[in-house]
């Protein structure tokens, strides 16, 4: 089936009394690309990579996963997939081998495929040494590396990793989306969920930018950024008197409103004219001797985008989602 | 294979598993070897001076007992065994994988009889070190030892149940306190049931507890000349009727708990 999408989902939903933690779900994941579900914590993400895993039932809405039925065919879907969970699922007390040993015999590998498999693994993600040491000696990052390669065992077309790097260090993460960037490029289909804007942004082909279960965007990093507008220009003047004057200036050259950040004395402008604009407003900043501390060109980042449509920004990993909880404005934005 | 057949490799896999965890970690090991050597000790020296059966040598009729009430706490191993992969989130690994739907029970249940058999070899050497004796067939003291496995096995499918339910550890082992406490003190393991005032004598009577535990005190013969005839019909058939209790906790409990496994999403 050439044609159809390796993860394709439509309509999943699922409440728990009066939370709805997913809204009525479309997703799709042609084959051999990657899917980034990003979304601030309890946006629904964990949510729904346990339905697509076969963890948990939806209350409606229906999904095929490299051409097996989600309803109909656990078993199949289940054979085809691997998953690596946020809280690194391997078994602390048993040896690296021994977690990848096993769970190629749950695959059913047979006993010798799984252990020439387990070795593989082992020593495709740098763990030889630790191989035969029991996981709790693990740092963070090699346990998500053993994770990840306890969702590899069995080769299945389609993965799904749920937040793989929360809670590393910058240096493991980096370490771990090369890892992942060398399964892309052998042509696995991935469905990553994460609440860094950056990961996505790295990673994935297509971006799917949800919140409280519902979709709020989708497309490419770049698709995103443009959908917000282009460049814009941000100056941050020296006194806090001198806003207005540079309020004004900026209004000369801008497509749009200026919008001014009192706390930060920023100001920030859309404008159409790269950095003949910029230079504009550097000329007549000189000349009504505005002192300006910071000026340039900024194009928008994912931040913008996300901050744009979810009206907060991303959490960090280990607060608690509040649902009823104002979202946070930056503070004191005047336009 | 057949479905059967990759219900018990997939068992055996998860079972191995857990006799590697048990041999990793020694500390639950000494646990488990310790505490029935405690009962043993206290419950003949403090309770066997002062408490006397005509005819019978309390030691000896206290054996079988403790032996039932040791191996149904061993089925708290299994609730905690369960209980510790759900919080740790194996589980999920292993519901994510095209593994049966029962083994991860199954193997569970089946490696948790390992505990049972070292706590019942290591209070049978005390028991002969405090002068208990087999006094019939060896053949007769293994179908013994068999039945009070085979019953603690039936109970751990209840333990899994409830872990299950209440994943976590420390509230599996209280929770199992207040059910085993009842069910093995109401009951013939420390006195006889006769001795018991009315409903309590009913329900000791009854209780498979007391039944496990006088099929192992007649399979031991531990049970001396000239003692009256229990007059309940589970006690004069205790075999009979443990096996009935035995197949019917697992008829029962199983199913549900497979199912409830099947579900058992811990985010």
């Amino acid at each position: 089936m050439p044609a159809t999408p390796a993860v394709q989902a439509s309509g999943l939903t699922k409440r728990y009394g009066d939370l709805t933690a997913l809204d009525g779900l479309d997703l799709t994941v042609p084959e051999g690309s990657v899917l980034g579900l990003l979304g601030p914590n309890g946006a629904g993400k964990t949510t729904a990579v346990s339905i697509l895993t076969t963890l948990l039932q939806p209350d409606e809405g229906s999904a095929t996963i490299a051409g097996a039925d989600l309803a109909t065919e656990p078993q199949l879907v289940r054979e085809r997939i691997g998953l690596s969970g946020q809280y690194a699922a391997v078994d602390e007390v048993l040896t690296g081998f021994e977690n990848l040993d096993m769970i190629g015999r749950l695959y059913r590998l047979g006993k010798q495929r799984s252990r020439d498999r387990a070795r593989e693994l082992l020593e495709r993600f740098d763990l030889v040494d630790a191989g035969d040491r029991p996981v709790k000696t693990y740092s963070g990052g090699m346990r998500r590396r053993l994770d990840l390669a306890g969702a590899l065992v069995a080769e299945p077309p389609v993965l799904f990793l749920d937040e793989p790097t929360t809670g590393l260090d910058p240096r493991s993460r980096i370490e771990l989306w090369g890892v992942i960037r060398e399964l892309v490029g052998r042509g696995a289909t991935l469905l990553l969920t994460t609440q860094y804007l950056e990961e996505a942004d790295q990673l994935a082909d297509e971006i799917l930018v949800i919140d409280h279960g519902r979709e709020l965007a989708r497309g490419t990093s770049d698709e995103l950024k443009t959908q917000l507008g282009g460049e814009r220009i941000e100056v941050t003047v020296d006194s806090p008197e001198s806003i207005d004057a540079a309020r004004a200036v900026l209004a000369g050259v801008a497509v749009g409103d200026v919008e001014v950040n009192v706390a930060t004395r920023t100001l920030l402008a859309p404008i159409a004219g790269g950095v003949g604009s910029l230079s504009a407003a550097l000329r007549e900043f000189e000349s009504r001797t505005i002192a300006v501390s910071d000026i340039g060109l900024r194009r928008p980042t994912l931040d913008d985008v996300f901050l744009t449509l979810t009206g907060s920004v991303p959490e960090p990993a280990d607060s608690t989602p509040d649902p009823d909880q104002p979202t946070t404005e930056p503070e004191e934005v005047l336009s | 294979m057949t479905a059967v057949n990759l219900v018990i490799a997939d068992a055996a896999v998860i079972a191995k598993r857990n006799v590697i965890k048990i041999k990793r970690v020694p500390d639950v090991l000494v646990f488990v070897l310790i505490s029935p050597i405690m009962f043993v000790l206290l419950f003949a020296y403090v309770f066997g001076n002062s408490i006397d059966i005509p005819g019978s040598n309390y030691r000896e009729f206290l054996i079988a007992g403790i032996f039932a009430q040791t191996v149904m706490f061993g089925a708290t191993f299994t609730g905690a065994g369960i209980a510790e992969d759900m919080q740790k989130g194996i589980i999920d690994r292993f519901r994510s994988l095209p593994m049966s739907r029962s083994a991860v029970l199954a193997g569970r249940t089946i490696s948790d009889v390992i505990y049972n058999v070292l706590s019942l070899a290591i209070m049978a050497v005390t028991g002969l070190l405090v002068g208990w004796r087999i006094r019939g067939s060896i053949l007769d003291a293994a179908l013994g030892f068999a039945l009070l496995l085979l019953f603690a096995y039936a109970i751990s499918w209840i333990m899994a149940l409830i872990a299950l339910f209440v994943p976590s550890p420390e509230v599996i082992n209280n929770a199992s306190f207040i059910v085993i406490f009842p069910m093995t003190f109401v009951a013939n393991t420390f006195v006889p049931s006769e001795s018991l005032p009315g409903p309590l004598k009913a329900f000791a009577e009854w209780n498979p507890v007391s039944t496990v535990t006088q099929a192992a005190r007649e399979l031991f013969g531990n049970i001396p000349a000239g003692t009256p005839e229990p007059t309940a019909w589970p006690l004069q058939h205790p075999v009979l009727y443990t096996m009935f209790w035995v197949v019917g906790i697992v008829a029962v409990f199983a199913p549900i708990a497979v199912k409830r496994y099947e579900k058992a999403n811990t985010k």
